[in-house]
C-alpha cells in the first residue's frame, strides 16, 4: 500500500501550458482576482472532458472575465457587451459540432446582455455558460452591477447600493435552462467538477461563479483583502446543496447555494432544428 | 404563352432568392416592418437546403449572430428597417474592425424613430456610411428594380467575401414591397465569390496577415484556432495598445475598400453623354427620374440621369465627370438632403447642385422633378 501511495504523489503535474497561449501572457487580472483561479478550474474540467481543442469555440464579451478567450488555444471570439450568447447562437447554430463555451461576466451577463442571455436559456441551444459574478463592474473602475448587494459601496452607489440583486440561478432557471449551478472561486475543486458537468450536460447550461474583486469591491467596502472575500463571500456566504437539508435554518439564512441547483432534460435546439430540416425537406 | 423562366415577385422575395444563390445558408433576424418577408421567406427556404433560420430576440441579437455564423464558415444574412437598422450599427462595426463577411439589408422607411413604418423613405443614405461609430469602410448598394435587388443581393454577398467586410444592401419600402416580373438565372450564370480560405498550417496563420491586401479567413473548427476582437488587434488577432499598429490596422480596413472602388462602383448612365441637365437618383426614385428624362427627351431638352448602384464608396468619378458637363445636377431623394451632400462636394462648384426633397411617405413623381427641370432647359 505504501508503495502505491507513493506512486500517485508522483504523478505530472498537471500541464495548463498545454491549454494556454503562453505568449499572450501575463494576463491583465489584478492580484487577489478570482478569475485566475476559475480559469484553472475550467482548463481542468476541458482537459476532463476529453474534448480537442479544435472542438471548442470559446465565446465572450466585454469586461475583465471577458478577456479569458485571449488566453487559452480553442477557437476564440471577444465580442460586445453582453452580446457574446447571440455570437455564440450563431456559431453554434451554424456549426452543432462545435462545442460552445461562453464567459460572461455579472455586468455582461445580467444587465446589457439580460435579453441575449434569457433567451439563449430558453431555446436550450447547447453551451455552457460561465457567468463570473465579482459584484462590480471591475474593467470601467468600480461601478454598482445587477449582483452588488444593496448597502454596497461602488464609485456610482457612493451613499450605498438602493437596487436588490438578480438571482443568476434563479434567472437562468426560470428561462429555461436545463442546467444550473453555482460555484465559487474558494471551493475551486468543486467547481472543476461542476463545470466538467456542464460541459456534459446537453443544452443551455448556466454556472454562476462567485468570485472576487479586490481592487475595486474590496477597496470600496473596507474588504482588506482577497483571501477576507473570499472567505466571506464563498466560504461563509455560500451553502453546498447537499448540506443545506442538513444544517438548522440559521446557518443556511442569507446564504446562496452552492452546486449543482437544477437539472432537467428538455429538447436540445439544434437538434430540434435538425428534425425541423428533415421535415422541411420532404414538404 | 407565359414565359415559364419568369416569376412575379415582390422585392423582398428577390432578395431572399438573390441571397440562396449567392449560397447564403445562414439567417438571422427580428420582424420589422417593411423588411419582414425577407425573413418570412428564408423561414421555408433555407431549411429545405440545409441551411439555418433564427428569428432572434432582438436586432442585436440578429447581428451578433450572423457574425457568429460567418466565423463559423457560414455566408449570413439579416435584413431589417429603420430603427433595426440603428440598432444594428454596433455589431456592424464590430463586423468591420474584425473582417467578417455579412450581409444587412436595411428596407427603408420613414423616419426618425417609429416615424412611418409602412411608408418610403431614403433617409438612411449616410446612417448607411456613418452610422457604427469610429472610421470604418462601408459598401452600400441600391437597387431599384425587382430584378436589381435580386442581382446586387448577389453581388453584396460577392463582395462582403472577396473583401472581408459587411456589405449594406439599402432600398426603399416601394422596391421591397413591389412585385414585378424576374428571372431568376441558372446556376453558374452569375459568378459567386467565396472567401479565401487559408492553405498555410494552423501554427502559421494570421488572420488579419496585412502583406495580403485581404488576408484569407478560416472558419472556426478546422484546426486554425485563431482569436477575433473588436479591440484594435495585431495581424495574429490578438488585441494591442501600439500606436503604429493601431493607425495601420484603422487605415487598412478602409483602404481595402478605397484602393478597390472602382471594382465596387457600379452605375448606370442614362443619356448622359450631351446632357446639359444632370439628375442623379437611386432607388426607387431613379425609376421617377427615368421617367422624368424620357418625358424632356421627347421634347429635346437634353437630360441625363446617373443612377449609381453602389451608394458607398460614393460614386466620386461618374459625379465628377456629369458636373464637368451639365450646368446643374438635380438630385430627387426621399429625405430632406443626404446624398445631394456627397454630389456637391464631388461637383466642388463646376455646376449648380440642387435637390429635391420630400418626406411625407410619398414618392417623388416624375412630374416634381420635371417641373425643376423646366426651370433650368
Amino acid at each position: 500500500m505504501a508503495v502505491q501511495t507513493a506512486a500517485k504523489k508522483e504523478r505530472a503535474p498537471f500541464d495548463y501550458d498545454r491549454y494556454l497561449r503562453p505568449k499572450k501572457l501575463p494576463h491583465i487580472w489584478c492580484p487577489g482576482c478570482g478569475h485566475g483561479i476559475v480559469l484553472k478550474s475550467l482548463i481542468r474540467a476541458i482537459d476532463a472532458s476529453g474534448l480537442t481543442k479544435d472542438q471548442i469555440c470559446m465565446v465572450s464579451g466585454i469586461g475583465c472575465s471577458s478577456r479569458t478567450p485571449g488566453y487559452v488555444d480553442f477557437n476564440t471570439l471577444h465580442t460586445l457587451h453582453g452580446r457574446s450568447f447571440a455570437y455564440a447562437t450563431g456559431v453554434k447554430l451554424a456549426k452543432p459540432e462545435l462545442k460552445v463555451i461562453v464567459i460572461s461576466g455579472d455586468g455582461d451577463a445580467l444587465a446589457i446582455g439580460g435579453n441575449h442571455f434569457i433567451h439563449t436559456c430558453r431555446r436550450n441551444i447547447d453551451m455552457t455558460i460561465l457567468v463570473y459574478s465579482n459584484f462590480i463592474y471591475g474593467m470601467t473602475g468600480g461601478q454598482y452591477s445587477p449582483t452588488t448587494p444593496q448597502g454596497a459601496i461602488a464609485t456610482t452607489s457612493r451613499f450605498g447600493n438602493i437596487e436588490p440583486v438578480f438571482d443568476c440561478c434563479d434567472l437562468a432557471k426560470a428561462a429555461g435552462a436545463t442546467f444550473v449551478a453555482r460555484g465559487t472561486s474558494y471551493h475551486c475543486q468543486d467547481l472543476e467538477k461542476t463545470i466538467l458537468e456542464a460541459i456534459r450536460h446537453k443544452g443551455t447550461s448556466v454556472v454562476e461563479i462567485i468570485d472576487q474583486c479586490p481592487t475595486y469591491y474590496g477597496r470600496l467596502n473596507k474588504l482588506r483583502s482577497a483571501t477576507e472575500m473570499m472567505e466571506k463571500f464563498e466560504k461563509n456566504g455560500t451553502v453546498s446543496v447537499k448540506q443545506v437539508d442538513k444544517l438548522p435554518p440559521e446557518k443556511v439564512e442569507g446564504k446562496l447555494l452552492r452546486g449543482i441547483l437544477h437539472r432537467v432534460e428538455r429538447p436540445e435546439y439544434c437538434e430540434e432544428y435538425d428534425k425541423l430540416i428533415q421535415d422541411a425537406k420532404g414538404k | 404563352m407565359a414565359d415559364k423562366t419568369k416569376r412575379l415577385l415582390q422585392g423582398n422575395e428577390a432578395c431572399a432568392e438573390g441571397a440562396l444563390y449567392a449560397g447564403c445558408n445562414f439567417f438571422a433576424g427580428y420582424p420589422i416592418t417593411p423588411s419582414t418577408e425577407i425573413g418570412e421567406c428564408l423561414s421555408v427556404r433555407l431549411p429545405k437546403t440545409g441551411g439555418k433560420f433564427i428569428q432572434m430576440e432582438d436586432e442585436i441579437g440578429a447581428i451578433s449572430a450572423i457574425i457568429g455564423a460567418s466565423l463559423a464558415g457560414s455566408k449570413s444574412l439579416t435584413a431589417t428597417s429603420g430603427p433595426g437598422f440603428s440598432l444594428k450599427q454596433e455589431g456592424i462595426g464590430f463586423a468591420c474592425m474584425t473582417e467578417v463577411p455579412c450581409v444587412i439589408v436595411n428596407v427603408m422607411r420613414g423616419g426618425p424613430s417609429t416615424g412611418f413604418p409602412t411608408g418610403p423613405s431614403q433617409s438612411d443614405i449616410m446612417q448607411a456610411k456613418w452610422g457604427a461609430h469610429g472610421d470604418h469602410p462601408a459598401v452600400v448598394l441600391t437597387p431599384s428594380t425587382v430584378q436589381e435587388i435580386f442581382y446586387e443581393t448577389v453581388r453584396s454577398f460577392n463582395l462582403s467575401e472577396k473583401y472581408r467586410t459587411p456589405v449594406i444592401l439599402l432600398y426603399d419600402e416601394i422596391v421591397g414591397h413591389m412585385r414585378e416580373p424576374i428571372v431568376i438565372p441558372e446556376e453558374g450564370e452569375v459568378e459567386i465569390v467565396n472567401r479565401i480560405k487559408p492553405t498555410c498550417p494552423p501554427e502559421e496563420y494570421l488572420p488579419y496577415d496585412d502583406s495580403h491586401e485581404i488576408a484569407p479567413l478560416a472558419a472556426y473548427g478546422e484546426g486554425y484556432r485563431f482569436h477575433v476582437t473588436g479591440l484594435n488587434h495585431k495581424p495574429d488577432g490578438f488585441p494591442t495598445n501600439d500606436p503604429k499598429l493601431i493607425e495601420k490596422e484603422n487605415k487598412r480596413i478602409i483602404d481595402k475598400i478605397e484602393n478597390n472602388k472602382k471594382q465596387i462602383w457600379k452605375n448606370e448612365a442614362i443619356d448622359l453623354d450631351d446632357a446639359t441637365i444632370g439628375i442623379f437618383a437611386y432607388g426607387s426614385i431613379a425609376r421617377s427620374a427615368r421617367y422624368a428624362v424620357n418625358i424632356m427627351r421627347d421634347k429635346d431638352i437634353k437630360v441625363g440621369l446617373l443612377r449609381p448602384l453602389t451608394i458607398w464608396p460614393f460614386p466620386e468619378e461618374a459625379v465628377s465627370e456629369m458636373a464637368e458637363k451639365v450646368k446643374v445636377i438635380i438630385v430627387p431623394e426621399m429625405n430632406l438632403g443626404q446624398a445631394v451632400i456627397e454630389v456637391e462636394r464631388v461637383a466642388g462648384g463646376k455646376c449648380e447642385v440642387v435637390g429635391i426633397n420630400r418626406v411625407d411617405g410619398d414618392p417623388i413623381h416624375p412630374q416634381q422633378i420635371i417641373e425643376v427641370i423646366e426651370k433650368y432647359k
